[in-house]
């Protein structure tokens, strides 16, 4: 699609799009958000720029093949899984190593460990499945095209 | 391998038997050694084993004959490339046999019985690369595979009857004749025992398993696996046997089997073949006399049980024998070898007589032993004893067609010329054959060490059978004549009764076409399934889908149909304008002529839905709704581009729109039904108070799925990977990778 309202606009918009799409991700533990939400966000910011300025230029942005930043995205899920059996629990078991207990009992300090890999890994392969089916698809009805 | 190596199966199998041989003694005496280990709790299955008389016997055959098969198969296919593979083989399933015979939990039993078709299958197949091998091995396979459905489905349902699986508990309960489930029970497991036993009409496959090796089909489809069916039929009758049921089927299947396997292996010019044929007409006698219900024809049984397994292995090593010396097995080529090849001459003589039934070879005694069974079976004595009678006679035929017309007369025209083999490989046969005589002059031993534990194993009492050389000038003696000279009438018109066999129109192998036929029809009813379920249009395809879930919802609603439907709640002005939303884009969708508004139509109807979901407080459910619609309708609308215009008219699809409005209520009035159960709320409140302690997280809904049930999403994370890879590799298929131009 030729716009070039719609080519600046999504300059300004991808970056902006992504950024949100990590908060959502990191937001989501507590607030409505999360790695499948996330992920989404970052796919419609990719597809916005393969609108735009067509699917070379958004898979130039991407930089990783699509399908390679989803398989990383299921090995950090799975990463996780053993990160629980390596701390002594089941596969999956959440593991936080920047917690402490206080003398009177209560956790402190920052909630973050293998639960948030396993998220960044569903917002990861979210973002390289879809995107992978859409570059081919892209690919599909251009490669045959009269654009 | 090294070659010594070849030769370890045969070592280790030698072994075994004199291990099971040292059993011999107390089990004569009445001793029975069991052994168990609870497999699986719950339902009461053991790995559990048992050595009675009818076990070790068993036991004795399979790795006693074993050892001398293994040997010769070391010896026969020296240097073969493939050999290893075939011992590997022979030995996994001389292993899963052993376990078969053996075993005294039923699971344990079919679990091993399985395993001997998993192992006769890759056995017969064994020249893979020859169609035909596959196409005998896949028939076996299912013949057999099928018959070991039936019989998992009448062992549960025996142990279910019988409250236990033990094999050796359930045959001493008795009473079983008159349980609820008798007769199933025993068509089903007379199903497993027919097919493996290739009882007439399954008869077919086991003349087809001789694309094996020879040495495969010497052990497993003459002495071994096929009596598997007959064991087991001996195991169970003590349980299931004495009805009319029971002895009329054996009795009926086993003689139809013995004669028409009989006069087919007279029609054969190929001599495994017609040995194979042979082997159906034994087991057609083993079942015939199994059903006798007397301690005679039991006896009879054990007798030809351990008769036949010596010499149908000796005559089919022989016959290996015959083809490795003169390159062909075609009894028309074949004739005066004797000068050539006298060791193996020698060998089909003594176990052809045997076969044949002439004193003092242990045949004789077997088929005195079954003229005597015949006259004392609890049916009709007649009817057994001329069929026994009629059989014997084409077996003496067809002893003289293995032993006699390849050795003497004529000097035949065959591709190699003749000479007699290495030691090595006519020393199994040979011992065999000497078996059968010493067995002859011996019987005692054999009485003492086979016959009677076995009958005793099968059919309780207390007197002893006697074998005996000579027993005077008696009915099963004078019988004994008669065959002889019916026999030799026969042989010597063998080449008329051969043609007249094999005049077209005649037989043929009728059930082999039967089976061709109904497999060729499943195909088809499979193929036509596929081409109407999986169209390869979209269209198609959710049609099925909806169909089936529109059935599945209705079923449900007819059998359990809810009680009463709630009453209509108030609903709020806003939410009731949304779904006037849906309702309206909904119509848009249906009768618009563009595609565009289509689907732009579809994308309100999914915003609509997520606004929904926020009325309910899903907001994560309802973001994700959202998000997922405008991707939606970003991709359609990358495709929208190559799609075709669509159709000026649309005419109305009265089947879709039945099959919408049955799915569309139907759906409704489940979900209708689902608001008059209670609300379970334990679920729910587990989840709010332990979402923060345990897991940190505020957002139960997004705790639930990256912790509390991890899992879960983990799965359905790889599918998401795997529908791309699938979808990319449809997309890119048959079209060069525009990768390499882009990207990096």
């Amino acid at each position: 699609m030729n716009s070039t309202i719609l080519r600046t606009g999504s300059r300004v918009l991808l970056p902006l799009f992504l950024i949100a799409s990590v908060l959502i991700l990191l937001r989501g533990h507590n607030e409505p958000g999360g790695g499948f939400i996330g992920g989404l966000m970052a796919v419609i910011a990719v597809a916005l720029h393969a609108i735009a300025a067509g699917p070379e230029a958004a898979r130039a942005a991407l930089r990783v093949e699509p399908l390679t930043i989803a398989g990383i995205g299921l090995l950090c899920a799975v990463a996780a899984g053993f990160w629980g059996i390596a701390a002594g629990g089941d596969f999956l078991t959440g593991v936080w190593p920047l917690l402490t207990t206080t003398p009177e009992g209560d956790k402190a300090g920052l909630p973050v460990g293998s639960v948030l890999l396993f998220d960044t890994g569903v917002y990861l392969t979210v973002l390289g499945a879809v995107s992978a089916i859409l570059f081919a698809l892209e690919d599909a009805v251009y490669a045959e095209g009269d654009d | 391998m090294p070659r010594v190596l070849t030769f370890l199966p045969a070592v280790l199998s030698a072994l075994a038997a004199l291990w099971f041989l040292g059993f011999a003694s107390p089990v004569a005496d009445g001793e029975t050694l069991t052994w168990s280990r609870v497999w699986i709790e719950g339902l009461g299955i053991e790995v559990a084993f048992l050595i009675d008389g009818l076990a070790l016997t068993f036991a004795l055959m399979v790795t006693g004959i074993g050892a001398l098969i293994f040997l010769y198969t070391a010896v026969y296919f020296k240097g073969h490339a493939k050999l290893p593979r075939l011992l590997v083989l022979l030995s996994l399933f001389a292993v899963s046999m052993l376990g078969l015979v053996l075993a005294d939990d039923a699971i344990t039993l079919f679990v091993f019985w399985e395993l001997t078709t998993i192992t006769s299958f890759l056995l017969v197949g064994f020249d893979h690369e020859k169609a035909d091998a596959r196409g005998k091995a896949l028939q076996a396979l299912i013949v057999t595979g099928l018959g070991g459905l039936a019989l998992l489905a009448g062992l549960i349902l025996l142990g279910f009857e019988a409250g236990t699986f033990r094999l050796s508990e359930i045959n001493a309960m008795g009473g079983l004749t008159t349980a609820a489930l008798y007769v199933p029970i025993v068509v089903l497991v007379l199903l497993g025992a027919f097919t493996k036993s290739a009882q007439f009409p399954f008869h077919f496959w086991l003349p087809g398993a001789m694309a094996a090796p020879t040495p495969v089909s010497a052990y497993l489809h003459s002495a071994t696996m096929v009596k598997a069916g007959v064991y087991l039929v001996a195991r169970l009758s003590p349980a299931l046997g004495g009805t009319d049921l029971w002895i009329w089927s054996l009795t009926l299947f086993g003689a139809v089997t013995m004669i028409w396997a009989s006069v087919l292996a007279l029609k054969q010019i190929d001599l495994k073949l017609m040995l194979a044929y042979t082997t159906v007409m034994g087991l057609g006698a083993l079942m015939m006399f199994l059903g006798g219900e007397s301690r005679y024809a039991t006896a009879a049984a054990a007798t030809f049980l351990v008769v036949h397994a010596l010499y149908k292995a000796a005559l089919f090593l022989t016959v290996g024998l015959i083809d490795k010396g003169t390159g062909t097995r075609d009894v028309t080529r074949l004739g005066g070898l004797a000068r050539a090849m006298p060791i193996t001459m020698m060998i089909a003589s003594i176990a052809a007589l045997s076969m044949a039934g002439f004193p003092p070879l242990i045949g004789f005694i077997g088929k005195e032993l079954k003229y005597e069974g015949a006259l004392a079976v609890a049916t009709e004595p007649l009817l057994v004893a001329t069929a026994a009678l009629l059989a014997n006679a084409m077996m003496v035929a067809c002893a003289g067609l293995v032993a006699v017309a390849p050795f003497w007369g004529k000097r035949g025209d065959t591709p190699k010329t003749p000479g007699d083999v290495s030691v090595w490989l006519w020393i199994g046969p040979a011992v065999l054959a000497a078996l059968g005589l010493w067995f002859g002059l011996m019987p005692d031993t054999l009485a003492r060490v086979v016959v009677n534990p076995v009958v005793d194993s099968i059919a309780p009492g207390t007197k002893d059978v006697e074998l005996k050389l000579w027993h005077g000038i008696n009915v099963p003696f004078l019988l004994s004549l008669a065959t002889f000279a019916l026999g030799i009438v026969l042989y010597r018109g063998r080449a008329e009764i051969r043609a007249a066999l094999n005049r077209p129109g005649f037989g043929g192998m009728p059930a082999a076409d039967v089976f061709e036929a109904l497999l060729a029809a499943f195909k088809r009813f499979a193929a036509w399934t596929a081409r109407t379920v999986q169209g390869g249009r979209m269209s198609v395809y959710l049609r099925v889908a909806f169909a089936m879930l529109a059935l599945l919802v209705w079923g449900a609603h007819l059998v359990s149909p809810a009680e009463t439907l709630p009453p209509p709640g108030q609903v709020a002005l806003i939410p009731l304008a949304v779904t006037g939303l849906i309702l309206a884009a909904g119509f848009v969708v249906l009768v618009t002529n563009s595609r565009l508004y289509g689907l732009t139509a579809l994308g309100i109807v999914g915003a609509a839905i997520a606004l929904i979901f926020v009325f309910f407080s899903a907001i994560d459910v309802a973001i994700t709704q959202l998000l997922v619609e405008m991707l939606v309708v970003i991709i359609l609308a990358v495709a929208l581009v190559k799609l075709p215009a669509m159709p000026f008219q649309r005419h109305f699809r009265a089947g879709d729109a039945l099959i919408a409005t049955a799915l569309g209520i139907g759906v409704a009035f489940v979900v209708a039904a689902v608001l008059t159960r209670p609300f379970d709320a334990r679920i729910t409140e587990f989840y709010e108070a332990a979402s923060l302690p345990d897991a940190f997280g505020r957002n139960v809904v997004n705790v639930i799925l990256v912790d509390f049930r991890a899992l879960d999403t983990l799965g359905e994370v790889a599918v998401v990977l795997v529908a791309a890879i699938a979808a990319v590799a449809a997309l890119t298929a048959g079209r060069k990778s525009r990768r390499g131009e882009g990207g990096e």
